[in-house]
């Protein structure tokens, strides 16, 4: 709970902040406070992410709700002086009048989320992360008791299943329907994951989540626990996520401490204990049969499905899997209803996305919209508009995301609209572009990203991969072969059709919508007179070195 | 329960766990693959065996994806057939196109995919660098560069065989199939058993070639050359020429190796005899020990040495278990030390002037002919082993038309041969043969099961038991009387293993146990003919007992060549030149002794 005094400064403690020096910042703040004499008026509190990013470090100011940004040693004297003792913003660094929904709310118009608040992101940016008290405060654990002391594990996810949640980490599969596979499943024990290998490039909304509402997440993963019958979580972390490994430990041993994490939580039978697993940085570890693997010690490759996770997964025992974002709206859902739910959103894709914005845009950051918010709303109500030039392009959702291009600035981002189209909502990455990014260089990049993550376990995604990196190299440098775009349209697709796992499949969705939109500007790099060699003697093993015989 | 579906328009019933790839054979539709290994769990990562199924969005691979009820699967669309091709392009794109001087040449299943899919050009261009051959073992010869990581290999090394040694390295493009230790076999722990190269669909994986050498020794005229051929060659020869799994060419074979220039025809079954009388001595004496005297360094339970691989696995895996295993060099080495010794003396030849010459089923027969042990005879006791797969193509350089080649009967002596000695092909057949001697040297008896096979250590279950009570013991042998001999035999490594650990945790105990490294015993082994299922196992192995229950001896020590011996030359079993000539000893290379 916050305590009480006259005002507080939130200081965003998260990966990036502290790169730029949040925490010397708040030592130097804390320092000056006590020297001006107002050490009883204002307290600093560290808190996760406020929301922009490439501001440095932003601190915000509660009740009032002002956002400063590029805080600097330098400027902290002055800037307590001013905002505390003279009582007046201190319009240098002022970044925001209002600390809520948006990045930027001197601009947005609030008319879609006047009916709410945020869900996923309520807290963060304005308790504590580090301070379980603070949690509780904001209603935490609130959702896990009524659990647990008035609702019968199948309640649990019928209220789940109501209120339309799907999966958050982009395949956008029914949140309650994969938690009553796992339900029925007769083995046991049964497990719970937490997928937090958040590899997506440009993805970074579960570490932000978890670097600033930790326990949140953990009361989600509770929650499942108890409706599906599993008393043992984990959660599969990138090594790179120090930030977020450090609160959710914290997190986890306060929660046993209170008894709302371990064994007999609220009293009840009910045991759940969670585990913190830490992953080597492969990005198809993030595919949950991969993760599996990666878990259980072998090698980071997909599994077969059929036996879906939910019927054999970790140790073959039966194992729910669902992303950061997924766990973090369950207790909201608990504890308000799924009629509440629904009320934000669409009608068919429910709740709020949380994406992290970037590119030539005015404020990348964090971010917290209704689903179906357009890509239009997002550049200009809360990114601030383009930083420079024109708008040419976005991916949406990563690398494995597709490319959109202006004629889609006003389709709804959800899933069933997307789909409508072949497109696919993905990660929650926004990768906005003007008009200097050349597609093809764009392309390349892509490709050089899944060339360097393929597993290697499928010939189609293992050779296609690398094939498609070359065939956009050459359009790069306009030496395409006459036939280049037919090829890797046809390649794209029968990567799409044939490959092992998303991974392979979804380098498609890159590929496919840049062919679709931006198709006359690939087709510059195409030389009509360039024909492929036919294969000869003199070239069969072109690529290849002498032979070498004998050892090494 | 079965389940009703429709492939190509066509309906079919099949059992419930019945994959797309079974149901489809089952209607004479074939189906693609190039990763699947019949009778072991598959990867399902080549999507060369892709259908298409209705209602899902994505192709199925059939040889993973199980049917269920009023599932209605195309095999042959255009989208299947268009899907396969860039599969099969993507493949080629990746593969150095040496295809006439690769091992493989039409025998590759690339290469005849490519030419079935009317593959004429390869849009992706190569963009792979030269990787070194591995020729780092006296067996095996990796070409990394021909590899399609299809992980068969690593399938049976790691699933069957337990040994690990192959695995996937890196990831995506640069994935390679290597050693888990070093880049190297000989850095690695290999047993040398070669049933990777036995699954390798390409070139890839194979044994060293020895063919040249064996020409050079023909074609010099002041060696003499004699050849032996192991038991399980007989019954899977044929395959190389097109004959059905388990055609018996033994005289056809014999024929063959005389024309090919051989100056003699022997048989490593001679040594197989000699082996069961040496052997089958050396159990009984450690029997009498441990029963009569009272010994309790004597080690029981005795294991087989026959097997390489075996050898080769126990010394790296279990070399605690060094005292337990006979001290009986394998037939192939007997019959080397015997051939250029006693042999060279009756026939008044030098033993540098013998070559001998081992054909063999197996590719660790190549690292032991090159073991520091195995040079007895006072010069290197085997010169060269060439695989069966080596054999065929031998007879096909030579301009030999096998198929039509008339029978020619082996030469005497290191030729004659038992029944007991051609079931030493197979699993459960050396301690078959051992049981038939043994058991009569003691009771005076036949071995009492019918046909002389006893049925419960026969067939592919990987480990197998039998128990036999010993009674009506001759006067010598009282001290066996009423005792149960319990014998254990187990095939394949990993079965080895289990039958190890489950000695080791004290929950069974045997006294005489069989061991062959590959599945199925040496029928089965690594340079056996291309490929091998279970089937064609079963196949080979009832085409050895057909041939022992043919034979007029079926017993070792009935075979009058090894009586013979041992009046001439080696006075008695585990005499003096026995101990010098026919047994040998063990390394611990799991934890060597430092080098001085």
């Amino acid at each position: 709970m916050l305590k009480k005094s006259i005002a507080q400064i939130l200081v965003g403690i998260d990966s990036n902040s502290v790169l730029s020096g949040a925490r010397k910042i708040k030592t130097r703040i804390i320092t000056e406070i006590n020297k001006q004499g107002i050490s009883d008026q204002v307290q600093v509190i560290e808190t996760g992410s406020i929301g922009p990013i490439n501001e440095g470090v932003v601190i915000g100011i509660y009740p009032s709700g002002e956002i400063y940004a590029n805080m600097t040693e330098d400027v902290i004297e002055e800037f307590i002086r001013e905002r505390f003792i003279k009582g007046r913003p201190y319009k240098k660094l002022l970044l925001s009048k209002k600390l809520s929904t948006g990045v930027d709310t001197t601009t947005y118009d609030s008319r879609k989320t006047q009916h709410y608040g945020r869900i996923v992101l309520e807290n963060c940016g304005k308790i504590n992360p580090e301070d379980i008290e603070e949690y509780i405060g904001a209603d935490g654990y609130e959702a896990l008791g009524t659990a647990l002391e008035e609702k019968t594990p199948e309640g649990i996810i019928k209220t789940v299943k109501d209120s339309g949640l799907v999966g958050r980490g982009g395949a956008g599969f029914p949140t309650g329907l994969k938690w009553s596979f796992a339900k029925a499943a007769k083995e046991s024990p049964k497990y719970i994951i937490c997928n937090a290998d958040e590899g997506e490039p440009g993805t970074f909304k579960d570490r932000l989540i978890m670097e600033g509402d930790p326990h949140k997440v953990l009361e989600g993963m509770a929650i499942c626990g108890y409706a599906i019958g599993a008393n043992t979580a984990y959660i599969y972390i990138r090594g790179e996520y120090q930030l977020s490994i450090q609160r959710l430990t914290k997190a986890i041993k306060d929660a046993e401490k209170l008894g709302l994490l371990g064994k007999n939580i609220f009293g009840t039978d009910f045991n759940f204990n969670v585990k913190i697993k830490i992953g080597a940085g492969s990005y198809v570890c993030g595919e949950e049969t991969a993760l599996l693997n990666s878990m259980e010690g072998l090698r980071g490759e997909p599994r077969l499905k059929p036996p879906f996770p939910a019927e054999s997964g970790f140790l073959s025992k039966p194992t729910n899997v669902n992303n950061v974002e997924t766990f973090a709206n369950i207790a909201p859902i608990i504890l308000n209803g799924s009629e509440w739910f629904k009320k934000v959103g669409t009608e068919s894709t429910p709740g709020t996305k949380v994406y992290t914005i970037l590119g030539h845009i005015k404020r990348p950051g964090l971010i917290e919209v209704p689903m179906g918010i357009t890509l239009r709303e997002i550049i200009y109500d809360y990114a601030g508009g383009m930083s420079s030039g024109k708008f040419k392009m976005a991916q949406i959702g990563g690398t494995a995301g597709d490319i959109f291009s202006s004629k889609l600035l006003d389709v709804p981002l959800e899933y069933q609209e997307l789909q409508k189209l072949g497109h696919n909502l993905g990660s929650g990455a926004i990768l906005i572009m003007n008009e200097t990014v050349s597609i093809a260089n764009f392309l390349t990049c892509c490709m050089k990203f899944f060339v360097h993550e393929s597993c290697g376990k499928c010939s189609v995604c293992r050779i296609g991969t690398r094939q498609m990196y070359e065939a956009f190299k050459r359009l790069e440098k306009k030496e395409a072969y006459f036939d280049e775009l037919e090829t890797i349209k046809e390649l794209a697709g029968e990567l799409k059709l044939t490959a092992f796992c998303p991974l392979g499949q979804s380098v498609a969705s890159p590929v496919l919508s840049a062919l679709k939109y931006f198709g006359k500007e690939l087709v510059q790099g195409v030389n009509p007179d360039k024909k492929h060699e036919p294969v000869t003697r003199e070239n069969m093993n072109r690529g290849f070195k002498p032979l070498v015989y004998g050892n090494k | 329960m079965s389940v009703n579906i429709i492939i190509n328009n066509m309906e079919v019933n099949v059992p419930r766990d019945t994959t797309i790839l079974d149901a489809a054979k089952k209607i004479g539709i074939k189906i693609p693959t190039l990763c699947y290994l019949a009778d072991l769990q598959n990867p399902g990562s080549c999507r060369m065996c892709i259908v298409e199924v209705e209602g899902a969005k994505a192709l199925q691979p059939s040889c993973v994806t199980k049917v269920s009820e009023g599932m209605n699967i195309r095999t042959n669309t255009k989208k299947v057939r268009d899907a396969r091709k860039i599969i099969l392009e993507l493949l080629l794109s990746d593969h150095p196109w040496e295809c006439n001087t690769c091992d493989r040449n039409q025998s590759c299943e690339l290469q005849k995919l490519a030419d079935e899919y009317g593959i004429n050009e390869v849009r992706f261009q190569s963009v792979r660098e030269r990787m070194p051959l591995d020729e780092s073992t006296p067996g095996i010869i990796r070409d990394p560069n021909k590899c399609i990581l299809c992980r068969r290999c690593v399938s049976v090394c790691q699933d069957v065989q337990g040994v690990d040694t192959l695995a996937p390295r890196a990831r995506g493009f640069d994935t390679i199939i290597a050693p888990g230790q070093g880049d190297m076999l000989s850095e690695a722990v290999c047993v040398q058993c070669g049933q990777c190269a036995a699954v390798c669909p390409v070139g890839a994986i194979s044994e060293k070639d020895d063919i040249d050498k064996v020409w050079e020794a023909i074609d010099d005229p002041n060696k003499f050359v004699v050849v032996q051929t192991a038991p399980a060659i007989r019954a899977a020869l044929g395959e190389c020429f097109d004959l059905k799994p388990g055609a018996l060419i033994k005289g056809k074979m014999t024929t063959a190796l005389r024309r090919l220039g051989f100056d003699k025809v022997f048989d490593t079954n001679f040594t197989a005899d000699l082996t069961i009388i040496e052997e089958g001595t050396e159990l009984l004496t450690r029997l009498k020990k441990a029963l009569v005297d009272k010994d309790k360094n004597v080690a029981l339970p005795m294991f087989t040495s026959c097997s390489p691989g075996w050898v080769n696995y126990m010394e790296s895996f279990y070399p605690e278990l060094i005292p337990n295993v006979s001290t009986c060099k394998s037939p192939q080495q007997m019959f080397g030390a015997v051939a250029k010794t006693y042999y060279a003396s009756k026939v008044d030849k030098k033993k540098e002037d013998i070559i001998v010459v081992s054909i063999m089923p197996c590719t660790a027969k190549k690292f032991e002919c090159n073991r520091d042990e195995m040079n007895d005879s006072g010069v290197k006791d085997v010169d060269y082993v060439l695989t069966t797969r080596e054999l065929g193509k031998f007879i096909k350089q030579a301009g030999i038309d096998f198929i039509n080649l008339p029978d020619e009967e082996m030469d005497a002596p290191l030729g004659t041969s038992t029944g007991a000695a051609d079931i030493f092909a197979n699993t459960g057949g050396v301690m078959e043969a051992a049981l038939r001697t043994a058991y009569e040297i003691v009771t005076g008896k036949e071995l009492p099961f019918k046909g002389l096979h006893i049925a419960p250590i026969e067939g592919l279950k990987g480990v197998k038991e039998a128990s036999l009570k010993i009674e009506g013991t001759t006067k010598e042998w009282r001290f066996l009387e009423g005792v149960t001999l319990d014998v254990a035999v187990a095939h394949g490594l990993g079965n080895a293993k289990k039958l190890i650990e489950s000695i080791k945790s004290g929950e069974k105990s045997y006294h005489f146990i069989e061991i062959m490294a590959c599945p199925g015993g040496c029928i089965g082994g690594g340079g056996q003919p291309r490929m091998t299922t279970d089937a064609i196992r079963q196949a080979r192995i009832n085409a050895i007992y057909k041939e022992d229950e043919g034979r007029k001896f079926r017993k070792s020590h009935d075979n009058p060549a090894i009586k013979e011996i041992y009046e001439e030359f080696l006075i008695k079993p585990l005499g003096e030149k026995s101990h010098h000539l026919l047994h040998t000893t063990y390394t611990n290379k799991k934890e060597p002794s430092p080098k001085k």
